[in-house]
């Protein structure tokens, strides 16, 4: 799960680590009023989307005056924002973050992950803020700086000493870079957090180090401890029907092609829609239906999988473990009563007869297929007749 | 011969009287698993399925001489039964859990390494289907009748394509030695490459199957140890190809998220450290038994 950069900012905050004086705002009075309660003289108005490279899409404005506040929270507000990470549908902006502008002498980069390879909490940085990191480990490898966390004893103030010595800064900046990677570090540890992003973490002319932007991404499978985590989802930023699907407890991600896929188990699903990209055709989504596929669950697959008008067949594969053919197939025909689009089924695994059996009697017009590569090719015939 | 488990290997069932847990327990001794009993805390004394449970893993262990477990646990507590599995001396945990937090399962990894190489327990799963020795023990949740004993090992993270591979083996004739599910999620309790380890010892395994997906460095290095270190032929294959870059394909861990994460680049790098890539899903069965032919 992601959180926007003010909530971000908030838990870190929590955590010690320092952050410009800000406030949320969810209308351009709103953002007026909040200015003049921060004081200073400038503040950056930054659109609140769960995305990245928002400031070269306009979504991050700096504003010398209360007017100038009102015009970027009013260009921000209720607009569909497209940056280079939101794909071309965008996400709309409900909220702005106001923020004092402060001066920076540096921009720095801190960033914290879950390393797959190591199994171990990785903390990366660098003195070459506002850079993708990415972009950095291709160009310039040896700015980076990174060190890996032993689970058993947690981050040693020491790493943090010697990364923030690495992005060669001074005594009095070094000491505040170390709170804040101890600061993140438990942020991350604490909150089950998958990532944390500074980018830029800036140092200050008074020597002040500060974390200008902030990105958090949660573990989803440790939400039901984290209950301050998971108040702050915000689900506009979601899929629509990716949220309505998580609800039924179904896995669902949207994709631009005209088959529309229902299947039991991730691998199995991804494999279906290679098969139908193999046969020449796009798959619609990505659906696991998992292991106990009732009839309201296969019901409510056909209704999500429905609901993108790009479908033009549905291809359902099951591979029966747990659960039998035959009541998927039942789920299957009282589904498919009333559908428009072509439908192929294939059903194979426990029960596999019984479950053919059911579809064939039950008078609709299903195309049954027995296995995968058959399946794909009936789906992608069928889709384009 | 097979690997990590057969019909002698004695059994117990964490979270034994819990309704799935019951439900697979009695499909496993069907299958002629040897299931001496399980572990219940505050259910010590009962007996279920007429066979005794424990309050504690180093009772039953005491008792029944278990030296494996199938861990039927909720996740917010899946990694202390874990860690007790691996205290009470169990060779093998096999963990059918979905939803288990990431950086439980770090510390569980972190936990296994306090136990000398040689007593340490391997760790299978979570979020996995389970182990299958074909025709002798099953330790997980799949139906048993699509497998076919055999010579061919299988690797897999996913639990249905591990159905499927099965299924389209039996139908070119091509039985398992056993068939492992290592779990959908970022970090496992045992890698692509601790059961090819296996397999290569096991002499009855003529070849191996490794059936991988989008997210991780797990093929790669595995298809790295196999070029180096294997003698028998590896089938590979990697789902995903369609999937989008930063989104979660329903496993917590099938995400591309770094370079080296996509199908494309995980399929290349099998090929260029010779494995046999079977082009299609589809091809599975196929491509095994072309790669047996070849043997023999």
């Amino acid at each position: 799960m992601d959180i926007h950069e003010y909530q971000a900012k908030q838990l870190l905050s929590g955590f010690g680590v320092a952050v410009a004086r800000g406030s949320v705002a969810y209308s351009a009075e709103q953002a007026v009023f909040t200015a003049t309660e921060l004081g200073g003289w400038h503040w950056a108005v930054k659109a609140q989307i769960h995305s990245g490279a928002r400031g070269k899409a306009g979504a991050v404005k700096l504003c010398r005056t209360y007017h100038e506040v009102s015009d970027a929270a009013t260009s921000m507000l209720g607009k569909r924002i497209v940056t280079s990470q939101t794909g071309p549908e965008g996400k709309v902006c409900q909220r702005v973050y106001i923020e004092v502008a402060e001066a920076f002498e540096r921009e720095l980069y801190l960033g914290l992950v879950l390393d797959r390879k190591l199994q171990r909490i990785r903390v990366i940085a660098s003195g070459q803020g506002g850079m993708e990191i990415e972009e950095l480990l291709h160009t310039n490898p040896e700015a980076i700086h990174q060190i890996h966390v032993e689970p058993a004893v947690g981050l040693q103030p020491f790493q943090a000493r010697e990364l923030a010595f690495g992005l060669g800064l001074n005594l009095k900046q070094v000491s505040r870079a170390t709170a804040t990677i101890i600061g993140c570090y438990r942020a991350f540890r604490d909150l089950d957090a998958t990532m944390v992003e500074i980018n830029p973490l800036v140092v200050t002319s008074d020597n002040r180090v500060l974390a200008l932007d902030a990105k958090m991404s949660f573990d989803d499978n440790a939400l039901f401890r984290r209950p301050q985590v998971a108040e702050m989802r915000d689900v506009s930023q979601e899929d629509p029907r990716e949220a309505r699907a998580a609800q039924q407890g179904l896995n669902y991600v949207g994709l631009t092609g005209d088959i529309g896929c229902i299947i039991n188990g991730a691998g199995l699903a991804m494999a279906t829609m290679d098969m139908i990209k193999h046969a020449g055709g796009e798959p619609a989504n990505f659906l696991d239906v998992g292991g106990g596929a009732s009839p309201e669950r296969v019901a409510e697959a056909f209704r999500l999988v429905l609901s993108d008008r790009n479908v033009k067949a549905i291809l359902v594969n099951i591979f029966a473990g747990i659960n039998r053919c035959d009541w998927v197939a039942q789920g299957v025909v009282q589904a498919a009563k009333d559908l428009k689009v072509p439908l192929i089924v294939r059903l194979a695994g426990t029960n596999v007869a019984e479950g053919q059996r059911i579809i064939q009697q039950s008078g609709l017009p299903i195309i049954t297929a027995d296995e995968l590569a058959d399946a794909a090719r009936k789906a992608v015939a069928a889709a384009h007749a | 011969m097979s690997i990590l488990i057969d019909e002698t290997t004695p059994v117990i069932i964490q979270g034994f009287t819990g309704d799935k847990a019951t439900f697979h327990a009695r499909e496993m001794i069907g299958y002629g698993t040897h299931v001496v009993g399980g572990v219940t805390p505050g259910k010590g004394g009962q007996k279920h399925l007429d066979r005794p449970v424990f309050d504690t893993v180093k009772d039953a262990v005491k008792a029944t001489g278990a030296t494996a477990s199938l861990a039927f646990v909720p996740p917010p507590y899946a990694g202390d039964a874990l860690m007790e599995a691996a205290d009470a001396g169990l060779n093998l945990v096999c963990i059918i859990t979905d939803g288990i937090p990431a950086q439980d399962m770090m510390r569980v990894k972190r936990y296994l390494m306090r136990y000398q190489r040689d007593r340490r327990t391997m760790v299978v799963g979570p979020n996995c289907a389970g182990i299958i020795s074909a025709g002798k023990a099953m330790l997980g949740i799949m139906p048993g009748h699509i497998y076919q004993r055999g010579s061919v090992g299988v690797v897999s993270r996913s639990g249905t394509l591990g159905y499927e591979a099965a299924a389209q083996m039996k139908a070119a004739g091509v039985g398992l030695t056993t068939s492992v599910g290592i779990g959908g999620d970022p970090i496992n309790g045992s890698s692509f490459l601790d059961h090819l380890a296996l397999f290569e010892q096991d002499p009855e395994t003529r070849a191996v199957v490794m059936i991988g997906e989008i997210g991780g460095p797990q093929e790669a290095e595995a298809s790295a140890w196999i070029e180096a270190n294997m003698s028998k032929p590896v089938i590979g294959y990697v789902a995903g190809v369609t999937a989008p870059k930063g989104r979660r394909m329903g496993h917590a861990g099938a995400i591309i998220s770094a370079e080296g994460d996509t199908a494309a680049e995980k399929t290349e790098i099998m090929r260029s450290h010779g494995l046999h890539v079977a082009p299609s899903a589809a091809e599975l069965g196929s491509t095994v038994a072309r790669v047996l032919n070849s043997l023999s």
